[in-house]
């Protein structure tokens, strides 16, 4: 791998006009990944979801070098209907748009950093692979109480003209005094056999409101890893939710420091798996100051020979008196083969603090069947009920009615 | 102050905390095959004994001290410890507690474990390990007429080779973790416990631990073999001299259950915890290891730990047979300097298989606690079931509670859950109790035994009043 990873970084960097200093950068951070490579199970972080095994099994070997010198034709049937929004698509990890059609243009600034590389507080190899190929990188910058009309939608778009492929994206958000955001991840993917490398910084000030949708739908043999690190002042509040399903393996990772007083995070995930495939959530809530609340909801239907894993951690620092934190995860499993891993894991150093977690897995309950069936309705029927229902749980979390409605019309719940 | 008033004073804090004076022999400093087969050959025991220590010295080799606990302490020279001490007057062993050299008598009856015939604590046997031999054992005669043997470990290597030799090794194998491997080479004494097919053990059995000389690491042996539709409980007890140094109290402990044999096994661990400020204590690092291997047998771990300065042990079930049970109820205070890292491990691997465990944590002063358990059902255990429940309570902002469990279900057929809180107790709750009259420091105890009960009740009689008296005095000095 060490001499594809040099040849492909060469050929990456030829590509580029970086000045000499970019160039050291991120030749340090190829050496670094190639010092660690892949993380393996060995790594606490990773003990339930070995990447390097997985990429090995599934792709063999992976190739670094992009070109992105022609661009891609956006094809316009992907877009979402019956939803006005903003867009950014990606088309094999080239950013081919970027369109803010409903909005004020002086509010908001999108900054081409692709000279700057900030580095990120909890970083794996993963992150140096990222740093050392990842060839532009956008900020976007929404200003001092400006709130989005429309929602943002970055399309993730994979086709059948690579195989085989690292790609590696990169964005970074700031969300300025009382301004908000709603945004949403769609992935959509023909290509087969790819590993997404994506990491996303977001950087919250005071009032600023964060909506992250993650909506991994689509059947696709891609494996995924995305990084989420978000950095939160004073009143402000970020909520993410994934919906994991489409992809071979998925991996999100949420990395949220709750720096200022009453700032608030939010975390729903929802697994909807089968075949085998093997999807993770994981995520670490830094309690560091006092009057700080986090809220956490995963919950799983498993089928055939799946696996989800969830790893949640909830950190509370000793200054963060008054934290309330609080997480849930559930999982039905539906299939004999299929199999559920959790990680509830607390980590206090401060006594006035509420915190809790509860995890619990197991089969559909056989009584909730019979009590359906025995009102009339097939054990298909009753089965698909309680699933719905089940799942319809962490949907509703969802704050914003419009995307509510088009998650729930994309999942196929109904009311 | 002088220097009798100090003792005194250090005295009310841990009144296990005095040192017998006596003669010793040891083994040479350092470890090698040498000083394994010096304790071999003391202990004059066979040559598959030796083997088995040897072969777990050249595994011991290879591996390296593991790094992933919570509590982090300075790197432990194993060169730098005796691994073998014995009272002189243990050389010939004696043939009643009459040869026993007095001032070992005098120490027990001090820590309130008479040995002598009179006193004896009615209903328990009691096997006193003093440093690296057992000194006596109560109520022997009585037991055997049921068949039941309880004896210290050395004596069972010598009489009953064909039990020893099947079961030692069988749940922790010399190939295991460090702390383990290294006990499997360098054991010293401990218990031995077999309760025939279908015997009812009529009294407790118990075992009393004591660290008496300094610079000595204490490596026992425990092997409970409950034979098919038996019933054992057994306690332990263990306290030890304070010191300014950190010593090494690695132990290893074996349960074995048949088909239908229960086996309880309760501890009260109250090691010398260090002093105010850290400084010495012991550094309790315990390997304990159940298995249900017949149908329907049972294995419950009660244990109360208030001592150390570290703790670091995860009291296991290997739950092999169809529909068998493991429970674990725990208590673990933590108070001045102190570190905790321990939980519980339940293997699923039987159809029908039950676990419970119910862990409270209270961390005060500058300490530290960490909960790790492991829970893992495999895809052949159908139908198997379990509960976790993990409370922890926090006392001023210097201390630390954490809760760390891995859950795997591979079994759709089967169910797990698990719950956790932290919190502080409330300032109603103390206000209510210091309103009718208690002073802050009864309110908290009750308030604390309260919070323990589910575990406390797990306890048998005898031990469960030592140990509300514990938790009361472990978080002394911890309110205000």
């Amino acid at each position: 791998m060490k001499e594809q990873l040099q040849k492909d970084f060469d050929n990456s960097i030829k590509n580029l006009s970086l000045s000499q200093k970019d160039i050291e950068i991120k030749k340090f951070f190829l050496d670094n990944f190639i010092n660690k490579g892949f993380p393996n199970k060995k790594e606490e972080d990773w003990k339930f979801s070995d990447i390097n095994q997985i990429i090995k099994k599934n792709i063999g070997e992976l190739s670094f070098y992009n070109d992105q010198a022609s661009t891609n034709k956006v094809d316009t049937s992907l877009f979402v209907d019956g939803l006005e929004h903003n867009k950014i698509v990606f088309i094999n990890g080239r950013i081919e748009k970027i369109d803010f059609e409903y909005e004020k243009k002086e509010q908001i600034e999108i900054i081409d950093q692709s000279e700057t590389i900030n580095e990120f507080k909890n970083s794996n190899s993963l992150s140096d692979l990222n740093n050392a190929f990842t060839n532009k990188c956008f900020k976007i910058l929404v200003k001092k109480g400006y709130q989005l009309v429309k929602p943002l939608i970055i399309y993730h778009t994979t086709n059948s003209k690579i195989w085989s492929k690292n790609i590696n994206l990169r964005l970074n958000f700031e969300l300025d005094k009382n301004s908000s955001l709603r945004l949403i991840d769609l992935f959509n993917d023909t290509s087969e056999k790819n590993f997404l490398n994506i990491f996303y910084n977001f950087e919250l000030k005071e009032n600023a409101v964060l909506k992250n949708y993650k909506v991994d739908k689509f059947e696709n043999k891609n494996i995924k890893y995305a990084f989420n690190n978000i950095d939160q002042d004073k009143n402000s509040i970020s909520e993410t939710f994934i919906l994991s399903s489409g992809s071979n393996f998925s991996k999100n990772e949420i990395n949220c420091n709750l720096n200022g007083v009453y700032a608030s995070a939010f975390i729903n995930g929802v697994f909807s798996l089968n075949n085998d495939k093997h999807h993770e959530i994981r995520s670490i809530i830094n309690h560091l100051t006092e009057n700080t609340k986090s809220y956490q909801l995963i919950k799983s239907v498993l089928d055939e020979s799946s696996k989800a894993v969830y790893q949640g951690k909830i950190f509370v620092n000793s200054d963060a008196q008054k934290t309330d934190g609080y997480q849930l995860s559930k999982a039905i499993l539906l299939n004999k083969e299929s199999e559920f891993n959790a990680k509830p894991e607390l980590e206090i150093y401060a006594d006035d603090v509420k915190c809790s977690h509860g995890s619990a897995s197991g089969s559909l309950s056989e009584d909730s069947i019979f009590y359906l069936m025995s009102r009339g309705l097939s054990y298909q029927q009753s089965r698909e009920l309680l699933i719905n229902g089940f799942l319809l749980d962490v949907v509703e979390k969802i704050t914003d009615s419009e995307i509510k409605n088009l998650i729930k019309n994309m999942i196929g719940i109904r009311e | 102050m002088d220097n009798r008033q100090k003792e005194i004073n250090n005295l009310k804090d841990y009144k296990y905390g005095f040192s017998t004076d006596i003669e010793n022999i040891q083994a040479p400093k350092g470890l090698n095959e040498d000083v394994i087969k010096f304790i071999s050959n003391i202990k004059k025991e066979p040559a598959w004994m030796l083997e088995f220590r040897l072969k777990a010295f050249e595994r011991f080799k290879v591996l390296k001290e593991p790094d992933w606990q919570k509590p982090k302490f300075p790197k432990i020279d194993y060169q730098d410890l005796y691994y073998y001490s014995a009272p002189k007057s243990m050389k010939d062993k004696p043939k009643s507690l009459d040869e026993l050299d007095p001032k070992l008598l005098e120490t027990y009856k001090k820590l309130g474990i008479p040995l002598q015939e009179q006193a004896r604590l009615n209903g328990i046997a009691v096997d006193a390990v003093f440093d690296s031999v057992s000194v006596a054992t109560t109520f022997k005669d009585e037991l055997t007429k049921q068949g039941i043997i309880f004896c210290p470990i050395s004596e069972a290597i010598q009489n009953h080779p064909e039990l020893v030799k099947k079961y030692l090794g069988s749940v922790i194998p010399t190939s295991d973790h460090f702390f383990a491997t290294l006990n499997s080479a360098v054991f010293t004494d401990g218990s031995f416990v077999y309760i025939p097919e279908g015997v009812r053990c009529p009294m407790e059995l118990s075992t009393y631990f004591r660290i008496n000389a300094s610079n000595t690491g204490q490596f026992e042996r425990t092997l409970i073999i409950a034979d098919k539709g038996s019933y054992v409980s057994y306690l332990e007890g263990c306290t030890a001299p304070m010191r300014d140094e950190n010593q090494l109290h690695a132990a290893n402990v074996e349960l074995i259950a048949l088909d239908d044999a229960e086996i309880k096994y309760s501890t009260v661990q109250n090691w010398y915890p260090g002093d105010k400020d850290g400084k010495g204590g012991i550094y309790n690092f315990v390997t304990k290891r159940g298995l249900c291997k017949g149908k329907n047998s049972k294995i419950s771990w009660t244990q109360v730990e208030t001592g150390s300065a570290i703790t670091w042990k995860y009291p296991s079930c290997i739950l092999k047979g169809d529909n068998s049970v493991g429970e674990f109820y725990s208590i673990a205070i933590t108070n001045n300097h102190q570190k905790a890292d321990t939980g519980t491990k339940m293997i699923h691997l039987g159809k029908n298989t039950k676990s419970k465990i119910i862990s409270k944590g209270i961390s005060a002063g500058s300490s530290d606690m960490t909960y790790r358990g492991l829970v893992d059902i495999s895809s052949k255990a159908k139908n198997s079931n379990n509960y976790t429940q993990c409370d922890s309570l926090l006392m001023g902002n210097k201390c630390g509670a954490h809760t760390v469990p891995y859950i795997k279900n591979k079994n759709s057929e089967s169910n797990i859950a698990h719950e956790a809180t932290t919190s502080k107790i409330s300032e109603e709750q103390l206000h209510y109790c210091q309103q009718r009259g208690l002073n802050p420091e009864e309110a908290v105890g009750l308030i604390v035994n309260g919070f323990c009960k589910e575990v406390l009740q797990q306890l048998p009689m005898e031990f469960a009043v030592e140990a509300q008296k514990l938790v009361g005095i472990s978080l002394e000095g911890s309110v205000g």
